[in-house]
């Protein structure tokens, strides 16, 4: 009977104890402080810099490099939560391929970028790592707002409006703060329970509660929050899963690639998680590529992405795409699902379609291949899940099955404002754009509940 | 091949690379690694009278500044003259000349201003073959303080008196080494020329300060709390060293007087340029310093294959050739007109010489048009002054374009004129000569 990495099915311990660890080491390590110098040394502090632009929360980048370069680790991590207190899990998450380093001058002279997220991660582990507080709380102002979701929009909301005096309450449905970063994130790029010390140092600023296990539309309704807080602020991210619409989908071995991360996430012991001998991720976006690649790091000896159009129009990063071919993940593209195959209940196989575009529709071939697979992972997208809205008493305006906001994130009901992947956002759905999206509704509920800001 | 053989005031080297009188010239072991490498020419670090030799601190002796990536772009030093005893350094030197005939070796000297001293010393050092001395007139530290080096050299009457009387006791060809911590270095040269000397050598380092320890609140380097101005050098210190060069060179009354051009002397390129102001060869000792012996390999071949591109057969083709180069703020040509020019295909858009020129000149780069970043010269506003050239990262992106003659200049709105006119002419100097009706 083979083991390990050849044991057919779905099996815990394919790896060797250490291997372990070694596979969910840190992505990126971090700098040392001669290495950050030497890459501050690169930046050319641009003029209105392109990275900066690129920044859905604008951190001034060529300002907190110079600190940097400058010696002034502590001055630069401030910069950076400015504008994003958030900034440490950014820096390890954010696609920077595609935001700041992709628009350095000197990706453009030279094809190597800057390293800003690595040097924005040093700036503020320093600051974390001495848990200095930059922010003092205004005086209290007496207003108390709720805030629904733990997420970055929440948290990164509820700490701006506790800097502003203001009393927040978060109210969480998981068993845990953070959001994805907690439960959505590649283990390998929030080590060391990252997510969780970076609750706390943002909480720390003080007039932050935050209620576990609340859920909306379960434990209180939208109309009791409104009824009860001076404002609300709706961040509970995507709550549904897209499904294949294949045949057999049901199947044993079939899941959502978001509950395979936040289970992987939330292991104590990760070789008790079992993983199949080949796995099949149907998706394109970071979730399918950070679910292949951990199925990989797992152990298991087959890994494909099935992408149903072409390289060019992944959501995932080419970073990320070679980041899964280098673990040895097969990206496969123009294929679709039809039918999960079954046998005795439990998958044994994939059946995908070949596709291609005929003008600007996607059809399929009618060309069909079988690859094995004891598990296949759906990554094809999240939705917003609506129903707990629902029995709040007056309606909310939803556009393209999101919560519609206008610029600064209300909402058409009164007195409840949102943001982060909850809303219909031109941005990505990205950790740094829902910080922004959180922070910006915060301010603009702070105007609202002030008159010009002042309580 | 270009011939890079050097003959300065007789002595002869190989190549025109000599090592400065410092620490890198302290002893035999040293020299003769640097001879192996290729260096044409060693001063050896400073002689002392006989007696119980000078005694060093026993902390740090350098402080330094860098540049990114901390290159180093200035040393400092508070280190004294050699601090062994006399007939070793004798011995050793001897011995390295008997071994090395082809190299230069040239002894450093500073005893007291006193005529027994020079008249005792010169002897033991003639004594060992070495090829010519140089008169240390320049160390700013600690030994200035007792009366010697630039002590000397800030006088320049002590340095007339002092190279007559080298000139009186020895035979072997004397270099006077000059300190730059003076008003007008012109001063010291001509007295150093009136006494008799071959050559003069320059610069020596420059009084400074290199970093204030920011919690013990002390200068550095830092000696148990103190610290104290210690002689700097390195690539920042070379337009200073090569304006005094280029001064001596040009002053009617040491015209001809051979120079050995030190100061920051980093590359080929640096040497060659010391070369075309005047200095019939060049020392150097940072540049070893901070990366070894081995730099002399490239400045020998460095030079020789520009050389051989220009068509330069020997030393003499280049030495002094922008001498005549060098004029006076008053003759430069005010009707020459030249207009910065950014190459698009090679700018990487960091914005910087928009923002020089927006804060601090002339406002005569964009950084939009038409809703993109763009940054291109607006010539109704380029005064050319070449600041962009200068911040601009990329080498060769921004250039200075000369408008031909005839040319409109968009800024002033009028054609460029022909002839060469300068300030003395100029209607808005009060001082201008009317040319005759």
């Amino acid at each position: 009977m083979a083991e390990g990495q050849l044991k057919d099915g779905i099996a815990a311990g394919r790896l060797a104890g250490p291997q372990y660890a070694e596979n969910f080491s840190d992505l990126h390590p971090a700098y040392d402080r001669h290495e950050a110098l030497v890459e501050a040394d690169r930046c050319y502090f641009c003029y209105d810099a392109p990275c900066m632009q690129a920044c859905p929360t604008s951190i001034d980048i060529p300002l907190f490099i110079r600190q940097i370069s400058t010696g002034n680790p502590l001055g630069a991590a401030k910069t950076i939560f400015d504008q994003n207190i958030l900034g440490g899990m950014c820096a390890r998450v954010c696609p920077t391929e595609t935001l700041c380093e992709e628009v350095c001058v000197r990706e453009v002279a030279e094809g190597k970028p800057v390293q800003i997220g690595r040097l924005q991660r040093y700036a503020t582990d320093e600051a974390m790592a001495r848990n200095k507080q930059f922010y003092q709380r205004a005086a209290p102002t007496g207003r108390k707002i709720a805030v629904v979701g733990a997420g970055p929009a929440g948290l990164a909301c509820a700490h701006r409006l506790a800097v502003n005096g203001h009393e927040v309450t978060i109210l969480e449905a998981r068993p845990k703060a953070g959001g994805l970063n907690e439960y959505g994130i590649a283990a390998y790029k929030a080590t060391d329970d990252f997510a969780g010390a970076e609750v706390d140092y943002v909480t720390a600023i003080g007039g932050i509660t935050i209620e576990n296990d609340k859920a909306l539309g379960r434990d209180f309704s939208l109309a009791e929050l409104a009824a009860s807080y001076d404002a609300v602020f709706l961040g509970m991210g995507l709550g549904g899963v897209n499904a294949l619409r294949a045949e057999g989908e049901d199947a044993n071995g079939v899941e959502n690639a978001v509950d395979f991360i936040a289970e992987l996430r939330q292991a104590s012991d990760l070789s008790t998680l079992e993983i199949g001998r080949r796995v099949v991720v149907i998706g394109g976006g970071m979730t399918a590529i950070d679910a292949a690649i951990q199925s990989k790091l797992l152990g298991a000896e087959e890994v494909t992405i099935a992408y149903r159009r072409g390289k060019d129009n992944m959501n995932a990063s080419e970073f990320e795409q070679d980041l899964a071919t280098v673990n040895g993940v097969v990206i496969r593209h123009w294929m679709q699902p039809k039918r999960v195959v079954a046998e005795d209940g439990r998958t044994v196989a994939i059946e995908l379609e070949h596709t291609r575009l005929d003008g600007e529709r996607l059809v399929g071939t009618g060309e069909i291949v079988r690859l094995p697979a004891d598990q296949v992972f759906k990554a094809i997208g999240q939705s917003f899940d609506a129903s707990p809205l629902n029995g709040s008493g007056n309606s909310i305006a939803m556009e393209a099955g999101r919560i519609k906001v206008d610029a600064e994130g209300k909402t058409s009901m009164a007195k409840v404002w949102a943001g982060g992947d909850c809303v219909v956002d031109a941005r990505e759905d990205l950790t740094v754009a829902a910080v922004a999206a959180g922070r910006d509704a915060a301010e603009s509920i702070h105007r609202a509940l002030t008159s010009n800001g002042r309580a | 091949m270009a011939d890079i053989r050097n003959n300065f005031v007789g002595i002869k080297s190989p190549n025109p690379f000599w090592l400065a009188s410092a620490p890198p010239t302290d002893k035999a072991y040293n020299v003769v690694r640097a001879f192996q490498a290729g260096w044409g020419g060693v001063v050896w670090k400073t002689l002392g009278e006989e007696g119980p030799p000078v005694v060093n601190v026993n902390g740090p002796r350098y402080g330094a500044i860098w540049g990114a990536d901390r290159r180093l772009l200035g040393l400092n030093n508070i280190e004294l003259i050699t601090d062994r005893d006399l007939q070793t350094n004798l011995r050793e030197m001897k011995q390295v000349k008997r071994d090395w005939p082809d190299r230069a070796l040239v002894a450093s000297i500073m005893v007291p201003c006193e005529e027994h001293a020079w008249k005792a010393i010169l002897p033991l050092v003639e004594e060992t073959g070495a090829d010519g001395i140089e008169l240390n007139f320049g160390c700013p530290h600690g030994m200035s303080e007792r009366g010697m080096g630039s002590a000397v050299g800030q006088v320049p009457e002590y340095i007339e008196m002092v190279v007559r009387w080298c000139k009186q006791y020895t035979r072997m060809p004397v270099i006077t080494k000059l300190t730059p911590n003076i008003t007008d270095i012109r001063k010291p040269a001509r007295a150093a020329h009136a006494g008799g000397t071959d050559a003069v050598s320059l610069i020596n380092t420059i009084n400074s300060i290199t970093g204030v320890d920011l919690d013990s609140f002390a200068p550095q380097p830092t000696i148990d709390g103190k610290g104290s101005h210690g002689g700097y050098c390195g690539p920042a210190v070379k337009p200073i060293a090569m304006n005094m060069v280029a001064e001596i060179a040009r002053d009617p009354e040491t015209r001809g007087l051979p120079i050995s051009g030190i100061g920051g002397i980093t590359t080929w390129r640096d040497a060659a340029e010391f070369m075309a102001l005047g200095a019939g060869n060049v020392q150097v000792c940072t540049a070893a310093m901070t990366y070894g012996f081995k730099i002399v390999q490239e400045m020998i071949e460095g030079l020789k294959s520009w050389m051989d591109e220009k068509g330069h057969a020997d030393l003499d083709a280049i030495i002094g050739r922008a001498t005549p180069n060098v004029t006076d703020w008053q003759y430069l040509n005010l009707n020459y007109v030249a207009k910065a020019h950014i190459d698009q295909d090679a700018c990487i858009k960091c914005g910087r010489c928009h923002i020089a020129c927006e804060d601090t000149s002339h406002q005569a780069i964009t950084s939009m048009v038409n809703g993109a970043r763009h940054f291109e010269v607006i010539e109704e506003e380029c005064v050319g002054c070449n600041l962009c050239v200068n911040v601009c990262p990329v080498e060769g992106c921004i250039t200075m374009e000369p408008l031909a003659v005839g040319a409109l200049d968009k800024r002033t709105g009028k054609r460029v004129e022909p002839v060469y006119a300068n300030w003395t002419t100029h209607p808005n100097n009060p001082m201008a000569k009317v040319a005759a009706e």
